[in-house]
């Protein structure tokens, strides 16, 4: 029982971070009908932001967060700025190979600034974990954790209470009649990519102190964020959040019970399975799909 | 002219053991034959019915692992005390198998994958490719894992007492290699000229109204997705007895974008294409190593050129220079015809 215990715990703690992953992935999807590829790499870019600030730096650990979260920002609109703005009418497949080629420009950009060495960031928690009855938990984990339901909280807040927020939904719903109604499509465009794009780097400034830093980190969590994101219906945000800790679950219990070796095909496997069952997703209410 | 520049240019080719005879340009001229094949074979689906498939190294790493177990023999405990083993095989025999194996693999990912188009048959395609990926490092037992498959037997043909052709040495296996890659280049010649070619040039221009006229979509994919797994499988096949190692890192994504930068690049949807761009990135990393360029930079170029490709050259190179071709034969500069629409007299 302790067993299964700790393997939801530990679900719980890696879920944030899927979700994070998941929601700025379903928004870019969801608003601007790009798939991007590049999410990964701003994940990896997150990270090394991070190594770089504080190991090289030495600049304070939680300052760093912002930091490395802020340039992910940049980064981000300037993707946006120099690649997809010049892509707005374009098919869906011209798109998805741009954005390819950028992945594979920036990971080995990535690799060629930093080398394919693994790099380790120093966290400022005690290494002693916190342990509670037969259960124990990292203090980073839950530091992580913390912060991620924190900006998935900030991004509800953004999408569903401001000003931003409404003219994101509209452009979401019908670009057209956003358009119309005064919404600036290229602002919301833009701001989007780079919101999404944040949290991305985010995502790999919080987890680069717990693993280790590598060019290719990027790979497995683009592949986990869009796992999250076909389980909730792209450009589904609450389903996102929910695919995040489905996902962690589903991975938490196979490494369990199955096998450890599979469990980054749990992902590729879910995403297989919801496509043919239910390709709207799990969480969505009205069609989706083209 | 036309009727003998195909022979022409496979007599060209054919010609290139006699001259060059450094091991280390036949060897790339053998690698860039074999990913010319498996871009051929994808620009089946990705130039002619308009699907982007990017599990593709999929089939190809799924023939060169049949091929490679069958003639290596192997054994696998389906439970404690039951065990399914295959004593080893002939290559030839192996690699046909092989072929096969990737095309049904090809049959079960298109009758599975084709439900979805656009972004989610993308998503499920990759998908599908890094399953098997893990697959071939988890099941230890079968494929060894990333300890890789070693000595991998070359292809003989023939009986050593009789008439004994071998494929050991690199002119030979060169010249096998163009021999598939013709075949395959006339079987997909022949299949883009047929009603079944015209029926998937027809659902990627409007699938819709294909299936208006009563053209049955999913069983044209699920065609050109078997015949264009088994293609890729047989370069897999051919790449496995070639190198003689196979492991996991086969089915690596970024073999997928090497044949797809091919594809898109050479100009997807048409015959030559992917020849013509399989032959450019072929050749370039070994022309960008020689110029002691990191391999690094050297991807980040192909990155860059795949972004600069779409953008400047969306055709590609090979409709790009038929259309300077033709316009310079036929039209003088600047004059178009012109087009009158509605009857009487233009105004």
């Amino acid at each position: 029982m302790d067993q299964f215990l700790q393997h939801c715990l530990n679900a719980l703690m890696l879920g944030g971070i899927y979700a994070l992953l998941g929601i700025g992935l379903t928004l870019i999807f969801g608003i601007m009908r790009v798939v991007n590829f590049t999410h990964g790499e701003l994940y990896a870019f997150g990270a090394y932001m991070m190594y770089a600030l504080v190991m090289r730096l030495g600049i304070d650990f939680f300052l760093a967060l912002a930091f490395a979260a802020i340039l992910g920002v940049v980064l981000g609109a300037a993707i946006e700025f120099v690649l997809l703005r010049q892509l707005r009418s374009s098919d869906i497949d011209v798109t998805m190979l741009i954005m390819i080629g950028a992945w594979i420009a920036l990971q080995n950009a990535e690799q060629l600034a930093w080398t394919g060495v693994a790099q380790s960031i120093a966290s400022p928690f005690p290494a002693d974990p916190i342990t509670l009855g037969g259960l124990s938990v990292s203090w980073n984990r839950v530091f992580v954790f913390a912060v991620a339901i924190l900006l998935i909280a900030a991004t509800y807040f953004l999408v569903n209470h401001t000003k931003l927020g409404m003219a994101m939904r509209a452009t979401f719903q019908d670009r057209e009649a956003a358009a119309l109604m005064g919404v600036r499509i290229e602002r919301i465009h833009t701001t989007t990519f780079a919101l999404g794009s944040g949290l991305a780097a985010a995502a790999g400034a919080l987890l680069g102190p717990v693993f280790v830093v590598t060019p290719t980190m990027g790979d497995l969590a683009a592949a986990k964020a869009f796992a999250v994101v076909i389980l909730g219906g792209m450009g589904n945000l609450v389903g996102a959040t929910l695919g995040g800790f489905i996902l962690a679950f589903a991975e938490e219990i196979g490494v369990g019970y199955i096998s450890s070796g599979y469990r980054d095909a749990m992902g590729f496997l879910l995403i297989i399975l919801i496509l043919l069952v239910r390709p709207t997703g799990l969480f969505a209410r009205k069609e989706r799909i083209s | 002219m036309t009727r003998w520049k195909p022979v022409l240019i496979i007599g060209f080719l054919a010609s290139f053991p006699l001259w060059l005879t450094s091991p280390y340009f036949l060897h790339i001229l053998i690698t860039t034959g074999i990913f010319t094949i498996a871009a051929m074979s994808l620009n089946l689906l990705l130039g002619f019915t308009g699907q982007l498939s990017l599990g593709h190294v999929a089939f190809f790493g799924i023939g060169a692992y049949a091929s490679a177990l069958l003639s290596l023999g192997f054994e696998v405990h389906v439970t404690e005390d039951v065990a399914l083993g295959v004593a080893p095989k002939p290559v030839w025999l192996a690699m046909v198998f092989g072929t096969l194996a990737a095309g049904l693999c090809g049959f079960a990912l298109g009758k599975i994958a084709f439900k979805v188009r656009g972004a989610y048959f993308v998503i499920v395609s990759i998908s599908f490719a890094e399953v098997v990926r893990l697959v071939a490092v988890n099941w230890v037992e079968l494929t060894q894992g990333p300890m890789a498959l070693n000595n991998i037997p070359p292809l003989k043909l023939g009986t050593p007492d009789l008439l004994e052709l071998s494929f050991l040495r690199k002119p030979a296996y060169f010249y096998l290699v163009l021999a598939i890659a013709t075949a395959c280049y006339v079987i997909i010649r022949r299949l883009v000229n047929s009603h079944a070619g015209r029926a998937m040039i027809a659902l990627r221009e409007n699938e819709p109204l294909a299936m208006s006229v009563g053209i049955d979509v999913t069983h044209y994919l699920v065609l050109a997705t078997v015949i264009s797994a088994a293609m890729a499988g047989a370069a897999g096949a051919l790449y496995a007895h070639y190198v003689r190692i196979v492991d996991p890192d086969i089915f690596l994504f970024i073999y997928t974008v090497i044949m797809v930068i091919m594809v898109v690049t050479g100009g997807k949807g048409t015959l030559a294409g992917p020849i013509v761009g399989g032959i450019i990135f072929g050749l370039l990393p070994e022309l960008l190593r020689a110029l002691g360029i990191k391999p690094e930079l050297q991807w980040i170029a192909f990155g860059v050129v795949m972004i600069l490709v779409v953008f400047l050259l969306p055709q590609g190179i090979v409709p790009a220079l038929d259309d300077r071709w033709k316009n310079r034969k036929r039209h003088p500069p600047h004059v178009k015809p012109s087009i009158h629409v509605g009857s009487g007299a233009p105004r």
